[in-house]
């Protein structure tokens, strides 16, 4: 059991943090620390740029083989960058999507033609992507799906017809991934396609969805009959399931120690701002600030133990807690700031509604404990799959 | 980079948890609770023969297997764990019902000293299966307070006072003393405690898996080869630091194996014709308890491996005392609150003396507070980050 990295990690780490050091400066200066959750809708073109300079050094991708232009990063290697990334302060990726769920995706189920044609554009930071899964009647019920996709028997076109919804900066990619009924008769997580969706097109209409911060990073999608080409579902109509599922699996926790990083600038922030202002001297205060960087320290070794498993991919028991337990701290992260802040929290520097940092944390932090699963979707997953608890009853009507 | 046990360590752990779900059953616990010993003396002598886990501490040179400190969390883990494999016995909390948590935590001290002649034969004691506790706290004002004084006489020195919550101390061959000497730094004697002047009384415990005595030292005469350290206010405060993280160790377990039990038994228990396991309410109850089990976990063998990078002088002290301050906060609170949610689980059964929950509910509470509460460690942790100069 060792803590340690070896040195040929961390020569890799010095790699990283030298070419970090090089190009995140002049025009991308200004981009530094920004753009991340809550944060998404600024800076868009910059940060578009910033992913042609990083491809241009080969820092996209990294986990991609080298046949697709990646590096073929061991999972180390893929921690020691995001780690170096947020020590860096390097801004909320345009392409994360493309890189960690587009391209594993395609990599494990596309063809040879969908991956000649998609993956190179991510990789050089000119594609950006978005998902499609949600709809307004299927959130925790992800299988509710009712989003339709209808071949044409001639030109052998799929045309979708519905609504997704929570789709982030769909107004700013170019794609987006749609998970769609093409069997109407179908239920459930039976008969669902899996389709590749170019966003510029007349079918398809956008619309911001406005946060409680008073910003807009999610979208409505609406679908009316927009086009989606033969060659672009990813395995055979109906298998859409098993490949939406397959792509949760790519997520081996890589990105972890690297969002740890960004919430311990946010908890040092909270201790500078206690310290200033006497909160440091309220006993529950200190409680709360202790429990904060114990937890944080908990979330890095559960990473740790989470990321030093096996190889077969399969999740532990340390990687099904994570989201519950991140969520849950970084919500009660929120409101410590708030109470150490105290009167303060509540006045506006500038603008109408310009929220700071604090602020938005403060709100945006609901959302953590609800998206990408809610916290008591999380409770199940881990009472049905690691303690082996039965399934809830399923309602019975349509 | 790998968090994760070795191929040695995993079969550590394995033969721990089997030789402990054999041997320590729930029948056995609860007769050596009740014993005149207040432990079973035959399963002590088989760990020490058979298993030899008393020896994971102390160096090869004096008879022991000279391991690590993941090795002695792995044994100790295992020690406070009931084990999923046989529901009808299937209690494996015992070895602190035997004497081994006492001997680990002296050889944590023993292995701080400078080396003596004195310290390598009280070390080959030890590993020849003799408990020796270690007489520290007084608890009048935090546990590193100390109730016992050694002053010179113009003959000898003496000690005087009282050491309370001393681990299997109406067991031990020997103990080691903490004192306070005139100069008012910390010494570190061995005493026989059938000398002059010592007294150990057996204190009743709520928690009977833990016994504990109490020591007073009345004006006991003792003579210069029975000191171990002078100057020992650091190897005192580091000795309270690993045994924060050996107390971890059996939090973890009580922590799993809360969580395991009462797992099972909703599974088993049926209500408005289903069984209870296939409710919400108890399925949510049960993931954060994983998540409180997992994450005690995880800082134990962060603490430990800290533990064993502080004796090789990879890392300072601080690091090893921040280390056992998180993870005691984060161990104590994990096992109460699965110990608690397991009666809840349990329901009227819960608070019966037949089901074993409640044995587990004792020692989480025992534990808890053992060597320092929960918000004595997190304030610890906050004065390191809010009091003082900014770095």
């Amino acid at each position: 059991m060792k803590l340690t990295f070896t040195a040929a990690d961390e020569q890799f780490r010095e790699e990283v943090a030298d070419w970090l050091n090089d190009n995140l400066r002049d025009e991308f200066a200004d981009i530094r620390y920004r753009g991340g959750p809550g944060d998404e809708h600024h800076f868009v073109d910059e940060r578009k740029a910033w992913e042609r300079r990083l491809a241009a050094g080969r820092w996209t991708c990294i986990g991609w083989p080298d046949t697709w232009g990646g590096r073929a990063a061991s999972i180390e290697q893929q921690v020691i960058f995001h780690e170096e990334y947020a020590r860096a302060g390097g801004p909320g990726r345009m392409g994360h999507i493309g890189d960690t769920l587009t391209g594993p995706t395609l990599l494990a189920f596309g063809s040879e033609e969908q991956k000649a044609k998609y993956l190179p554009p991510i990789r050089d930071g000119v594609a950006f992507w978005s998902q499609g899964y949600s709809e307004p009647g299927a959130g925790s019920d992800l299988a509710a799906i009712r989003t339709k996709a209808v071949q044409d028997e001639t030109s052998g076109q799929w045309k979708i017809t519905g609504q997704k919804v929570w789709t982030s900066l769909a107004h700013e990619s170019d794609f987006v991934f749609v998970l769609a009924r093409v069997d109407r008769e179908s239920s459930r997580h039976h008969g669902l396609g899996f389709f590749l969706v170019a966003l510029d097109q007349p079918g398809v209409t956008i619309r911001p969805i406005t946060q409680l911060t008073g910003t807009a990073e999610f979208n409505e999608v609406y679908f009316d009959d927009a086009v989606c080409d033969a060659d672009d579902i990813v395995g055979a109509p109906g298998d859409g399931w098993k490949v939406a599922m397959g792509l949760l699996g790519f997520e081996r926790g890589v990105s972890t120690l690297g969002q740890q990083m960004l919430f311990q600038t946010e908890l040092d922030e909270i201790i500078r701002i206690a310290r200033a202002n006497g909160a440091s001297r309220d006993p529950d205060i200190r409680q709360r600030i202790a429990e904060a960087h114990i937890g944080l320290k908990t979330m890095r070794y559960n990473s740790m133990r989470m990321l030093s498993g096996g190889e077969d991919g399969s999740l532990s028991r340390e990687a099904m807690i994570y989201k519950l337990y991140w969520s849950s701290w970084h919500r009660n992260l929120g409101k410590l700031a708030m109470d150490v802040l105290g009167p303060e929290a509540e006045l506006i520097e500038s603008g109408p509604y310009e929220l700071n940092k604090l602020q938005s944390l403060f709100l945006f932090t609901r959302a953590d404990t609800i998206y990408g699963g809610t916290n008591q979707i999380q409770r199940n997953l881990i009472a049905e799959r690691a303690l082996g608890m039965p399934k809830e009853p399923r309602g019975q009507g349509k | 980079m790998k968090f994760a046990f070795t191929d040695e360590q995993q079969m550590l752990r394995d033969t721990s948890q089997a030789f402990l779900a054999d041997k320590s059953t729930s029948a056995a616990v609860r007769a050596a609770c009740v014993s005149p010993e207040h432990h079973d003396a035959e399963l002590w002598q088989s760990i020490c023969e058979e298993m030899y886990w008393q020896g994971i501490l102390i160096p090869e040179h004096v008879d022991g297997l000279g391991l690590g400190w993941v090795e002695m969390a792995i044994v100790l883990e295992a020690a406070g764990e009931r084990l999923l494999t046989s529901p009808l016995f299937a209690v494996a909390q015992s070895t602190a019902a035997s004497p081994l948590f006492a001997v680990a935590q002296s050889t944590a001290a023993l292995v701080g000293c400078p080396a003596s002649e004195m310290r390598d034969l009280l070390l080959s004691s030890l590993a020849a299966g003799n408990v020796i506790s270690l007489a520290m706290g007084n608890q009048s004002g935090g546990w590193d307070s100390v109730g016992v004084t050694a002053n010179e006489t113009s003959t000898t020195t003496v000690l005087s006072g009282e050491a309370r919550f001393v681990p299997f101390g109406f067991a031990a061959a020997k103990l080691l003393v903490v004192a306070r000497d005139a100069s008012n730094t910390l010494t570190l004697w061995v005493v026989d405690p059938q000398q002059d002047g010592v007294f150990v009384e057996p204190t009743p415990t709520m928690d009977q898996t833990r016994p504990m005595a109490t020591v007073r030292f009345e004006r006991a005469a003792v003579s210069s080869d029975q000191l171990l350290a002078t100057q020992a206010d650091e190897l005192v405060s580091d000795t309270l630091a690993l045994s924060r993280i050996l107390t971890v160790a059996d939090q973890v377990g009580v922590a799993q194996a809360s969580l395991d039990i009462s797992v099972d038994f909703t599974k088993e228990r049926k209500q408005f014709d289903r069984t209870i396991a296939s409710f919400q309410a108890i399925k949510h109850k049960a993931a954060d308890m994983m998540l409180k089990a997992e994450s005690a976990r995880s800082l134990l063998y962060y603490a430990a491996c800290t533990a064993d990078a502080w004796l090789a002088g990879e890392v300072d002290r601080d690091a090893l005392h921040e280390a056992a301050y998180m993870a005691s906060a984060c161990a104590s609170d994990a096992a109460f609150f699965n110990a608690g949610c397991g009666i809840q689980m349990h329901g009227g059964v819960g608070i019966t003396e037949e089901y074993d929950i409640q044995l587990y509910f004792k020692r989480a509470r025992a534990t808890e507070s053992y060597l320092g509460r929960p918000s004595e460690m997190r304030e610890a942790i906050a004065c390191q980050l809010l009091d003082g100069d900014v770095a």
